[in-house]
């Protein structure tokens, strides 16, 4: 190694340390701070060391930038003249934009609940095999495939040739040697929504699975098994222990696939283009913010999608109300 | 929740796991010794040492074209000891304006197109190029016509690097000896030719209109070429300023015409759900397979990186221009190409400017292949095969030369209701319906959108 | 006898999680059979027709393979990532969860407003976030350093972290933690001692998607930090190894597997961690 290397690799390691334990070190001296503190001030400064990093960036990174987003949604394109709702009528009326409300109703039931159902489903199930781990690990592999080898694959997956050559496309050699036609997944209008949201499905299954699997082996061993002495079936152990004992993660795993997909575009920028009516809110967002450089409609567009998620908070809420009268 | 007792959770289960876990969070409390808000020496910008004058470019160019471009631009750091920190992404049309709107702009930018460039220009974050480079340096290395594409109100911004011709049509020489096909020289000759094809149980035409995000160029740029050859220039330049509606019968004839050769699934394989199913750079392997898919492919020089290995150049590939349509129009070429254009007029961005504005960088590029350039010194034996020279007498030859609309109209149409009117059109859609939609997305000029 | 009932009655349970595995496999295996197989053969028959011969072992190479490890700047991309994505990680999971502690167990007015304000910035684009910060950053000198980049991804790994690890502290049962508190213990002590040891599943989980997401990034990395060889990350590098006309993409078959690795590596260093429920293991035990 050169000595030019080996300086890299050492101030990569000493980047990794400082960046790593300062925050840890910040945090312990203020800690020791607050205990230096009179007994009365101290419950109440308390939280502030545990909540003070959190909120501070979260403010400086995502509050004001949304402050700011809220702001331009009332001005043109440039900014520079303030142009009342005229924004978000547009968002409400054109009709790309109701497609793309279309779109993403349809997205949001669709990968929400097979993703949210089958990862339940699969962590129920893999508890009682013995290869647990490697189910597991292939199902959590999309999740580590970069967007752009996934672009690839599912092209291989999609791909379109007409029926006199061979496909190339998996789905499409299965359908022509059954006999059938090929079909332009992504340029038929029937199925192209549909073979995008496969794709999410197959990329969030994984986290579902994750999450909802340590909940399941969160439950005691020993009120599942009160519960087969009692006579019960295992559908019934399911619905009526499993299902209400990590309720509380199907929420959080819930919540979590529903922002993912209000947030999703990269998936439509790579397959369609958001073309032949495959556009989604966010892409919709991100084409008029970056390639169409209309600040005050993407702007309206984002604030669209975070309204969008509040009745989603308030179900939370109440699950977390929930959560600490019963603990 | 189910109600554990704590002895239950206190006991000996739980320790282990702690001290496992301890060293995760806290290995790096012993060792640092500061906090971590040191700027890290890898991260500044290149600008280490303070001897070394440098400039910093922004550009589209990677992969392959981008180790072509370092040699292109190396005799200029030899001569002058100026470093080019060069940093390019394919995200360069959403980075660029956020760091030219965060106040964090590259010294030059190399844009892939000149339409990027207006927005900035009328918010008065570029310099003019004239402001710093003598008129006769420009006009003696550029035509006309491609000055005035980078000129906007008076004031040059722009110094082009790589020029995209368009209005070619490439076909397999072989192919057409053993069939017996000629290259037709007019429109109604190449449709005969077509039909021919078809007759002989072939498929004429290569088409592959899915590009990702930017899918629909392919269709924008076959009408701009047919409105280029059924409606002329001037007519051209009127739809570029809306001046003509895109919901006109000029407008409304051109996209029939390529409708007649993209929707007909004799003409084109698999037809419209083909043609917008296939990546624009698969398309042109048909004509290298045994039997060929299809004999007939129109696409831009630049389509020339594509063609799979194997297939011998001299023997199997050969262009033709894409004939005209009404005679007293001629053969109109379209083109692209890439330009740089100057955020700070810093010594050392100056010095880049001049030098590309001397022959040495284009004669480079052209002689490592696969590179037009429209600089006018650049003789014809710069470049590396007879295939690229031909494309560069029909560059310099051009009638008519007018750089692709798309690139040129608003972005909210030209990359946005244009690209998916003509992908919806291919798809089938009523074409009335597809036009006034377009026309219905023209900004309004108040809006500042340009 | 009653072995055969008992592997009849679990063969649905294997049939269908082999079957969703496999499922979920087939377009990995297609990525990864494609990586190994000739550009010209990429685009004009399916991946699955190697299995029409399979010892054929000419219809592979390692050349996608060799393009991507040995293009310039590879070794350097991948300490790049590493020092991007591991304090990227370690900071937020820090932080949330810190901040999940104090917003399960202490007790201060705004408690559950500020839980939820903060989850929902969860659905705040990044997009939108990136003009103004990168602005804040230049009047800094924060643009082009790694510290930057940390607390971006650190901001914006956040409400993820907060959320799943605050379900999971909150979870915990209240007996256990009042009866440290009556025992005398500070919160620090019962943070360290006894919730840290508790929440390692939902930490380790957190971990690994933040690090994913962090390692995968494109964006962040090129507004904040730039895309110049000494800090671009593996991302980076190999979207760049792919031509401007987007021509080379056999290339990011390759690719998509040698980023993968990292991360892959990383799920299975954590798996340990979250496959065990530690409060079921101390009821058992």
């Amino acid at each position: 190694m050169t000595t030019e290397n080996l300086l890299r690799v050492l101030s990569a390691i000493a980047a990794v340390v400082l960046g790593s334990g300062g925050i840890v070190v910040l945090f312990f001296v203020a800690n020791w701070l607050v205990d230096r503190l009179p007994r009365n001030v101290r419950p109440r400064l308390l939280p502030l060391v545990y909540l003070a990093p959190a909120v501070l960036l979260l403010f400086i990174y995502l509050v004001v930038p949304s402050l700011r987003t809220f702001y331009l949604s009332f001005f043109d394109a440039r900014s520079r003249n303030f142009v009342g709702l005229a924004n978000y009528i547009f968002a409400f009326t054109d009709r790309g934009m109701l497609i793309a409300f279309r779109n993403n109703i349809l997205w949001l039931v669709l990968v929400t609940g097979i993703s949210v159902g089958l990862g339940l489903i699969i962590a129920v199930l893999v508890d009682r095999v013995k290869y647990e781990p490697l189910a597991k690990a292939l199902i959590f592999l999309p999740m580590a495939i970069s967007f752009v080898g996934a672009s690839v694959i599912w092209r291989f997956i999609y791909a379109y040739n007409p029926p006199d050559v061979a496909q190339i496309g998996l789905l499409n050699a299965i359908v022509v040697s059954l006999g059938f036609e090929p079909v332009g997944w992504l340029v038929n209008r029937t199925v192209n929504n549909l073979a995008l949201i496969t794709i999410m499905i197959w990329l969030q299954t994984g986290f579902a699975m994750v999450l909802l699997s340590a909940a399941v082996k969160g439950i005691p061993k020993d009120v599942i098994e009160a519960a087969r002495i009692d006579g019960a079936n295992e559908l019934q152990i399911f619905r009526r222990i499993t299902v209400p004992m990590i309720s509380s993660t199907i929420v959080v795993v819930a919540t979590t696939i529903i922002v993912a997909v209000l947030k999703v575009f990269d998936i439509v920028f790579v397959m369609t283009g958001g073309l032949l009516d495959t556009d989604v809110i966010a892409s919709r967002m991100i084409r008029e913010m970056f390639n169409f450089r209309h600040f005050g409609r993407g702007s309206a567009i984002a604030v669209i999608l975070l309204l969008a998620v509040v009745p989603v908070m308030l179900t939370n809420i109440k699950r977390f109300r929930q959560q600490e009268a019963t603990r | 929740m189910p109600q554990f007792s704590k002895d239950n959770l206190k006991n000996n289960e739980s320790v282990p796991l702690q001290r496992r876990f301890a060293p995760l969070f806290l290995c790096g409390l012993g060792l640092a010794l500061v906090t971590a808000c040191g700027r890290s020496p890898e991260a500044t910008d290149g600008g280490e040492n303070n001897d070394t004058r440098t400039v910093t470019v922004l550009g589209a160019v990677t992969g392959g074209q981008l180790d072509d471009l370092r040699a292109a631009l190396a005799p200029f750091e030899e001569q002058t000891g100026i470093r080019i920190i060069y940093e390019g992404t394919d995200a360069f049309t959403t980075l660029l304006p956020i760091r030219v709107d965060s106040g964090n702009a590259p010294d030059v930018a190399l844009f892939p197109q000149p339409g990027l460039m207006t927005e900035f220009i009328a918010n008065g974050q570029m310099v003019p190029i004239d402001d710093f480079i003598e008129q006769e340096q420009l006009t003696q290395a550029f035509p006309e016509d491609w000055l005035a594409l980078a000129t906007f109100d008076d004031e040059l911004y722009g110094v082009w690097l790589r020029a995209a011709v368009k209005s070619l049509v490439w076909y397999n020489p072989q192919q057409f000896a053993e069939q017996g096909y000629t290259v037709p020289t007019t429109w109604d000759e190449m449709i005969a030719l077509s039909d021919r094809i078809v007759a002989d149980g072939g498929t004429p035409w290569c088409l592959g209109v899915a590009a990702g995000d930017a899918t629909g160029w392919v269709g924008t740029d076959w009408v701009e070429d047919i409105m280029l050859r059924t409606a002329g220039p001037e007519v051209y330049d009127q739809w570029v300023t809306n001046e003509l509606p895109f919901d006109s019968p000029p407008v409304e004839r051109a996209f029939t015409i390529f409708g007649e050769i993209a929707r007909n699934p004799e003409y084109v394989p698999g037809g419209g759900v083909g043609a917008l199913s296939t990546p624009f750079g698969d398309a042109i392997q048909g004509l290298f397979t045994e039997p060929p898919r299809c004999f007939l492919h129109r696409q831009g020089n630049f389509i020339s990186a594509f063609i799979p290995d194997g297939v011998d150049v001299d023997e199997q590939v050969d262009i033709f221009p894409l004939p005209p349509i009404e005679p007293q129009f001629g053969t109109p070429i379209l083109v692209g190409g890439d330009l740089f254009g100057v955020f700070n007029a810093t010594p050392e961005a100056q010095a880049l400017i001049e030098y590309l504005l001397t022959p040495t960088p284009h004669e480079i590029w052209a002689s490592l292949g696969g590179f037009l350039s429209p600089h006018r010194q650049v003789p014809p034996e710069a470049y590396p095969d007879e295939l690229t020279q031909r494309q560069a007498e029909i560059l310099v030859n051009a009638d008519v030369l007018r750089f692709d609309a798309s690139d040129l109209m608003p972005s909210t149409v030209g990359t946005g209701t244009f690209w998916s009117g003509a992908v919806d059109y291919i798809a089938g859609s009523d074409l009335n319906r597809v036009l006034s939609r377009i026309q219905g997305s023209w900004p309004d000029p108040e809006e500042g959108v340009y | 006898m009653d072995r055969l009932e008992k592997a009849l009655s679990s063969a649905p349970v294997h049939i269908a999680v082999i079957g969703i595995a496999v499922l979920w496999t087939i377009p990995t295996a297609g990525l990864l059979i494609s990586s190994f197989r000739y550009r010209e053969a990429l685009t004009q028959t399916g991946w699955w027709t190697v299995f029409q011969e399979p010892l054929n072992f000419a219809q592979f190479h390692l050349g996608n393979y060799v393009d991507v490890l040995t293009s310039q700047g590879m070794g350097q991309a991948f300490l790049n990532s590493l020092v991007i994505s591991i304090p990227a990680t370690i900071i937020p999971l820090f932080i949330a969860t810190l901040a999940a502690y104090a917003l399960a167990w202490m007790q201060f007015p705004g408690r559950q407003l500020l839980f939820v304000s903060m989850v929902a910035l969860l659905v705040v684009p990044l997009q939108m976030t990136l003009i103004p910060v990168l602005r804040t950053y230049n009047l800094l000198g924060l643009a082009g350093t790694f510290l930057g980049v940390w607390l971006a991804h650190a901001a914006y790994g956040l409400p993820l972290g907060i959320y799943l690890i605050r379900n999971y502290i909150g979870s915990l049962p209240a007996d256990l933690i009042e009866a440290a508190a009556v025992d005398g213990a500070s919160h620090l002590k019962i943070f360290t001692r006894v919730v840290l040891p508790l929440s390692v599943p939902a930490i380790a989980s957190f971990a690994v998607f933040q690090f994913l997401w962090v390692w995968n990034d494109l964006l962040v990395a090129l507004v904040y930090l730039g895309g110049n060889q000494n800090v671009a990350p593996v991302t980076l590098v190999l979207r760049n190894l792919v031509g401007d006309r987007g021509q080379d993409w056999h290339l990011l078959t390759a690719g998509a597997f040698v980023s993968m690795f990292v991360p892959l590596l990383v799920f299975f260093a954590l798996q340990r961690y979250f496959v065990r429920g530690l409060l079921a293991g101390s009821v058992k035990g």
